[in-house]
């Protein structure tokens, strides 16, 4: 009797361990830049290429750096999210554009809304890996002091802005 | 006959076009870098890093556009001079100790680099216990000097029926 209860107690130990590992997802892997100075960058903006934007031109402003790309599927999905922000002006949305082409990207743009106040184009992904891209779509939000406090991997949902990155933004914005 | 004189022909002709495609092929598939010294440190220090799209497998094995993206990046750094460890580190500056095939030995991973040891000890101590137990089960108990008797006779077949 003693045994048959020792082993559901281990049974069951596992497979609470099993099913709180399934409900959390492995692609998302907590980035070491939380905390630090975003990467300087000056980059050549979408429509303007003679025109540069760098990090620089934001200092003192809380805004988002979405990582898009015409090519990526998933960023579909959150485009209306994107699109709704931008409307709705409550920060600033910046777009790096990803390892993509400057047509396709535009064509992509016209298609299905431009969210962005301005996009940059990081045509060969070095400023993505100096960002620690994986996984395109990704979001970083950035302080006054140009440090990232958050970065959403995957697309952006209504309920990650709702509940954390607009309250933070909020707050941020306070200091 | 002169059919069975073209087929012979034939088939000396292919077996002949099969020995000269053979170093062609070969030479194909031969690295095209122009450094084989840069290209092997590459694949080196490439196959201690995780690729972060496909996440069993290294940045050598990867065929991911980050994956050859940094695998580029790895190259370039290593012929401007910059060393393993500096490139290593830079790489878990970016992408945090996940990048890493092996995992560092920290607090954070103490569980994963002991959990198999501890999961051992654990075994063994069951298994000694569980062996001791069942040694003490069965044990048959000492005979006694009759039964000895008995027995020695049995085994010498003069136990009467």
């Amino acid at each position: 009797m003693k045994r048959v209860l020792i082993t559901a107690v281990i049974f069951a130990g596992l497979v609470g361990l099993l099913a709180y590992g399934l409900t959390l997802n492995p692609r998302e892997v907590p980035s070491p830049l939380i905390g630090k100075l975003a990467p300087e960058f000056e980059l050549p903006q979408l429509y303007e290429p003679q025109k540069s934007f760098s990090k620089k031109d934001m200092a003192g402003k809380v805004w988002l750096l979405n990582v898009w790309a015409s090519w990526c599927v998933a960023c579909r999905e959150e485009h209306s999210e994107l699109l709704a922000l931008s409307k709705s002006g409550e920060v600033p949305l910046y777009g790096l554009n990803y390892k993509d082409e400057r047509p396709d990207a535009i064509s992509w743009l016209k298609q299905g809304g431009d969210p962005y106040l301005l996009s940059v184009q990081d045509y060969d992904g070095r400023l993505g890996i100096d960002y620690g891209v994986y996984g395109v779509p990704e979001t970083f939000l950035i302080d006054k002091h140009g440090v990232i406090r958050y970065k959403q991997i995957g697309p952006l949902t209504g309920e990650a802005l709702k509940k954390t990155i607009l309250p933070m933004v909020a707050e941020l914005n306070r200091e | 006959m002169n059919s069975a004189r073209t087929r012979w022909l034939a088939a000396a002709l292919t077996a002949l076009a099969l020995c000269f495609a053979h170093p062609a092929m070969a030479r194909e598939a031969a690295p095209a870098a122009q450094n084989p010294a840069l290209e092997k440190r590459t694949q080196d220090l490439s196959e201690k890093l995780r690729c972060l799209v496909c996440q069993n497998q290294t940045i050598a094995e990867s065929t991911a556009g980050l994956a050859v993206d940094l695998k580029n990046e790895i190259r370039e750094k290593l012929a401007s001079g910059q060393s393993e460890s500096q490139i290593i580190d830079y790489m878990v500056a970016r992408y945090g100790d996940f990048v890493l095939y092996k995992p560092p030995f920290k607090t954070m991973t103490a569980l994963l680099w002991l959990g198999p040891l501890i999961l051992l000890v654990v075994g063994l101590a069951w298994l000694f216990r569980v062996l001791a137990r069942r040694r003490k089960e069965v044990t048959p108990p000492e005979l006694t000097r009759v039964e000895h008797e008995r027995a020695k006779a049995l085994l010498e077949g003069t136990e009467s029926q």
